[in-house]
């Protein structure tokens, strides 16, 4: 489905930039058979690299710290719950944008208030409000994947004298994979698209390159177009890879 | 620890869950390589009973001892925990591992056995239970009964001293019931002590030493098999065996 609805937007596209004359569009600033529309690709192309290593070590982070709020949120005794239910009810609740303006010009005042003095720059602020804006979501991920293996599984581990760390390494975790890693691959996805706020904090990542080049080439609607297709195309592999896996997480299932 | 004591002795036990309740002032002593078979009706509290003594469920008062370990904090629960094996009426095999792998998990992780020990010990059991030929396989390519039979080898890897059986047959195909009935009573020939929740009354006959009768959370008839058949003192019962025996 995805693919179509991507040829017939590039199409429409096409068919727009071919037939206005009249200077509508310019496709000139991002025309590679010219020196300075390669140039100006080049440029663009060279914030992929900044996205996607953002995406990739935020949502790393957000899976392990999920993990670390969803295994509480499991507990048996109501006190330890509640901090994780707090945690994630709280973090849902904060829109990217703010938390990433507070976690990168507010957290260092923090840090250093407590005698912490580190400088967060715009990757890592970036990184860790992703991460952590992420995780509410990644642990309602672990929270199902792992409320769907049955009790009996629990409880027999307990009989054979496994402690709880164990029975979750050895057993439980093993089997509740199945129902996270695809979920949890699609929520890849909205980290790569949210990584776009981070252009607003100095990132060099795709839109700061882009909003960029709009500043010194005043074409915005060919510059912003050929951004979304790079997310588009960013995003497509990424679905085709949660798919392929979706496949084989099934197949494994029925054997 | 102490041979000399009862295996497992629960006194004024009781059990809520929530406003029901599911087990009213419970008393049992179970000895040293005493057989006990529990029956009753559903929801008489039998799973419950037997849950409380390896803590799968807490209880709200009394005591429950097991081999002479009093069962009250986390260290206490885990000491009774690898004194007591149990099997479940649904199996609870581990999907996701070989048989061979199910037997030596426990051993390997909680007793920091050897690999090559604990599949020693795992290939002894399968041959108790008498499927050696399966090891490699996973769970659920293997019949009901071979399924449940692994169950009781899995426990029997971490050599309890005492087994819990929950309805072991009831999930089973009646074909397969008694090559898992005739496992337990091995068992027993070899002098475990046991409790079996289970309808089985031929295998009742066969291998218990005392009977125990529930309904409602109580225990209302406790004796010896022959005196239990044959003439059950109370009129609930005399109703519940002669329903059961009907079929
Ligand atoms: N986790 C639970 N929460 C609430 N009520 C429960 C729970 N487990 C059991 N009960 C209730 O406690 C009572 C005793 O349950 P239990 O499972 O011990 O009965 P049982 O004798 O094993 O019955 P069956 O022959 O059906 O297995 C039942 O009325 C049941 O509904
Ligand atoms: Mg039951």
């Amino acid at each position: 489905m995805r693919p179509r609805i991507f040829l017939s937007f590039g199409a429409l596209v096409l068919l727009a930039g071919c037939s206005s004359g009249s200077g509508t569009w310019g496709w000139y600033v991002i025309d590679p058979s010219t020196p300075k529309g390669m140039s100006n690709i080049s440029f663009l192309l060279s914030g992929f690299g900044a996205t996607i290593l953002l995406s990739l070590i935020a949502a790393g982070l957000s899976m392990m710290l999920g993990l670390l709020v969803a295994l509480p949120g499991m507990s048996g005794n109501r006190w330890i719950r509640l901090p994780s239910r707090i945690y994630i009810e709280f973090i849902r609740a904060i829109p990217l944008l703010p938390m990433l303006f507070w976690v990168f010009y507010g957290l260092p005042v923090v840090l250093k208030s407590i005698g912490i003095n580190v400088s967060i720059d715009a990757f890592w602020g970036a990184v860790l409000t992703l991460a952590i804006s992420d995780s509410a979501f990644t642990a309602e991920i672990y929270r199902s994947g792992i409320q769907s293996i049955s009790k009996g599984q629990t409880e027999a581990a307990k009989t054979v004298g496994l402690n709880y760390r164990q029975t979750m390494r050895y057993v439980i975790l093993p089997q509740a994979i199945k129902r996270i890693l695809p979920p949890l691959a699609n929520q890849f996805i909205y980290i790569v698209k949210m990584s776009a706020f981070a252009s607003v904090i100095g990132m060099q990542e795709l839109t700061r390159r882009a909003n960029e080049l709009v500043v010194t080439e005043y074409r915005p609607l060919e510059i912003y177009t050929l951004l979304i297709f790079e997310y588009l195309v960013l995003v497509l592999i990424i679905s085709f890879f949660v798919r392929w896996l979706e496949r084989k997480m099934g197949a494994d299932e029925s054997k | 620890m102490s041979e000399k004591g009862p295996a497992i002795k629960i006194s004024a036990l009781n059990k809520w869950y929530g406003d029901y309740h599911a087990l009213k002032d419970i008393d049992l002593q179970v000895d040293h390589g005493e057989r006990i078979v529990v029956c009753g009706p559903s929801g008489s509290g039998k799973s419950t009973l037997i849950r409380c003594v390896n803590s799968l469920e807490q209880h709200n008062s009394g005591q429950i001892v097991v081999d002479g370990i009093l069962m009250k904090d986390e260290a206490s629960i885990n000491e009774i925990r690898s004194e007591v094996g149990m099997v479940f009426q649904q199996f609870n095999l581990f999907p996701h591992l070989t048989i061979l792998q199910n037997l030596t998990l426990g051993p390997m992780k909680a007793r920091n056995m050897s690999k090559a020990d604990a599949e020693e010990r795992a290939m002894r059991y399968l041959e108790r239970v008498r499927i050696p030929d399966q090891a490699q396989k996973k769970p659920s390519e293997l019949s009901g009964g071979q399924q449940q039979r692994v169950a009781i080898a899995r426990s029997l890897c971490m050599e309890p001293k005492i087994m819990l059986f929950d309805e072991p047959t009831s999930a089973l195909d009646p074909e397969m019931i008694s090559e898992v009935l005739d496992v337990i009573v091995d068992l027993a020939e070899e002098g475990m002590t046991m409790i079996c929740v289970t309808h089985e009354m031929g295998f009742a006959r066969r291998a218990a030493d005392r009977m125990i009768f529930m309904d409602h959370g109580e225990i209302i008839e406790t004796g010896p098999p022959d005196a239990f058949f044959n003439a059950p003192k109370s009129q609930r019962c005399q109703l519940f065996l002669s329903q059961i025996l009907q079929h």
